[in-house]
């Protein structure tokens, strides 16, 4: 597939201004955004694919898809300096060809005339008026760390589904007994719902052992061309589908009951023309216990609200469960690294399609996978990835 | 079990916030509604993120809401360190939106879902004021 012909530019706009100290970074993204939609005679609700570089405040740009209420089924946050913007046209106009978005945006902010001889902004406590602009409102509150986050979403989904902490230890309890087959596991002690339920609160409801562990380490994925695949001596595992989202805080529409899985899935699932129902093994995040619970059901594994009762008798426990899942530990037992388990997860995914998987705990016959990804702050200001891996001939 | 005082890090006004922490430090908490489609936008900003217009007001928002969902650190970091217990929770204001806040002036073991409570402004010095919330006197 060539790009050619299969995308075009509709719209640009320059800021007119050569020095503007009175405005934040994310005001001049969102001023040249607001100016390219209206050149092109769209507006930004038409929008699905946003590219920037590192000049967005915020994780990866989603506190800039927050800012200014987009919701995009492909973000791109590629660094590579000056040229970054070329580089986003490019691979604004792939997504595009392969159907992944249809109105791409693409924009850059900077300040450094506004901002010589001292440090950016001064407004003082919260980190300056070019903070990620949520900053002031969401980080004065002492939630450092990530589990308090998620701690949040665990009381709301126990209130509106009478979920209980019993539940979230199983999942907990089956990444155990998968992990005692891993050698490399930090934890690879089988624990039980009661060892997880006495072990120390940590952020309401969620206890020590609701966490995942915290491990130095890293992982990496080579992905080809089928000509380079046919010519391999290696097993390759081919990518069905894929979908992404983003889910921040809906302009003070919080929910915290269910994730950007639930937009990122059923792109992975159509584009892979699969379902639920094939799939034979899940790679599913696993940073805390709610995570897991939540993702299951947004992914359609289950209704939203049963994730609690889903996950009983075992249902998650390689190779028999109704749903095996992280059968290498998992990040709630084996390997987080970097506090980032997205990695890890395609890696599983694909050792389950080759065979790989250690003999205990490798499901049978594993034609078609899952591996779903989880960034950011559970429902509040998340990235949500989902990819669907099959065997050569799936 | 009464909670341990916290600290109040002062907040970083910005061109879109700089008249939200004003009124905070004169005891008001505003609100921003679009003149466009009427939606009350959440955090502040200069644009709305439902219709996109530019066009905004700001207003005097009740204070009042309830408790949507929280937890109760039991480890605080940073400046918190010595805080904890403490709470954190998201409050639906009577406007809609649901904020993150602290829930202060309270035992945190009292504090539930549902449960109604009225903003209150602590001093974070320098003539500055951090907005917090706490159960209303019933
Ligand atoms: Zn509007």
């Amino acid at each position: 597939m060539s790009i050619r012909g299969k995308a075009f530019i509709a719209g640009i706009y320059e800021h007119p201004r050569r020095e503007i100290p009175d405005r934040t970074l994310t005001q001049i993204h969102a001023e040249v955004a607001l100016g390219a939609v209206a050149d092109a005679g769209l507006t930004l609700s038409d929008v699905d694919g946003y590219f920037c570089d590192s000049t967005v405040p915020g994780m990866g740009g989603i506190s800039m898809v927050d800012y200014l209420g987009l919701q995009c089924s492909y973000l791109d946050n590629t660094e590579t300096g000056g040229s970054s913007y070329l580089g986003h046209v490019g691979h604004a106009a792939t997504a595009i060809a392969a159907g992944k978005c249809s109105v791409a945006l693409v924009t850059l902010a900077g300040k450094p005339r506004s901002s010589r001889g001292g440090p950016r902004g001064g407004g003082g406590g919260g980190g300056g008026v070019d903070a990620p602009p949520e900053t002031s409102f969401e980080g004065l509150w002492g939630l450092a760390g990530a589990p308090y986050n998620y701690a949040l979403a665990a009381q709301r989904h126990m209130y509106e589904f009478g979920t209980t902490s019993e539940q979230l230890a199983e999942i907990k309890v089956a990444a155990s007994i998968h992990a005692q087959y891993n050698p490399h596991a930090l934890m690879p002690n089988v624990v039980t719902v009661e060892e997880v339920l006495a072990s120390p609160m940590i952020s309401d409801p969620l206890h020590r052992l609701d966490c995942c562990v915290i491990t130095d380490g890293g992982g990496a994925v080579v992905v080809v061309s089928p000509e380079v695949a046919h010519s391999l001596d290696r097993q390759t595992v081919k990518i069905l589908g894929h979908g992404e989202a983003q889910k921040h805080a809906m302009n003070g529409r919080v929910d915290l009951t269910y994730s950007g899985a639930v937009w990122s899935g059923p792109r992975a699932f159509e584009e892979a023309g699969v379902t639920q129902a094939d799939i034979d093994y899940a790679s599913i995040y696993d940073s805390f216990t709610i995570t897991v619970l939540e993702q299951i059901e947004d992914l359609g594994f289950c209704e939203k609200g049963q994730g609690g009762r889903f996950v009983l008798d075992g249902a998650l426990v390689a190779p028999h469960g109704k749903l095996p899942f992280n059968t290498d530990g998992g990040g709630l037992c084996n390997n987080h690294p970097a506090n980032r388990g997205g990695m890890t997860k395609v890696l599983e995914a694909v050792r389950q399609v080759r065979g790989e998987a250690h003999p205990a705990v490798q499901v049978p016959d594993c034609n078609i996978v899952l591996a779903h990804g989880t960034g950011g702050a559970l429902s509040t200001r998340m990235g949500s990835a989902t990819l669907i891996l099959g065997r050569e001939d799936a | 079990m009464t909670a341990n005082p916290l600290p109040v890090p002062a907040p970083s006004p910005n061109f879109d916030t700089q008249e939200f922490w004003d009124a905070a430090a004169q005891g008001k908490f505003l609100l921003k509604r679009c003149d466009s489609c009427g939606v009350i936008i959440w955090y502040p900003r200069f644009v709305c993120p439902d219709c996109h217009s530019t066009d905004t007001s700001w207003f005097e928002g009740s204070g009042k809401g309830t408790i949507y969902t929280y937890t109760i650190v039991r480890k605080g970091q940073g400046p918190y360190k010595d805080a904890a217990p403490f709470v954190v929770a998201y409050v639906e204001l009577e406007e809609g939106p649901r904020i993150l806040t602290n829930i202060v002036e309270c035992d945190p073991e009292s504090v539930s879902i549902g449960q109604a409570v009225e903003v209150v402004f602590q001093d974070a010095g320098d003539g500055a004021a951090l907005y917090r919330f706490r159960p209303t006197e019933t």
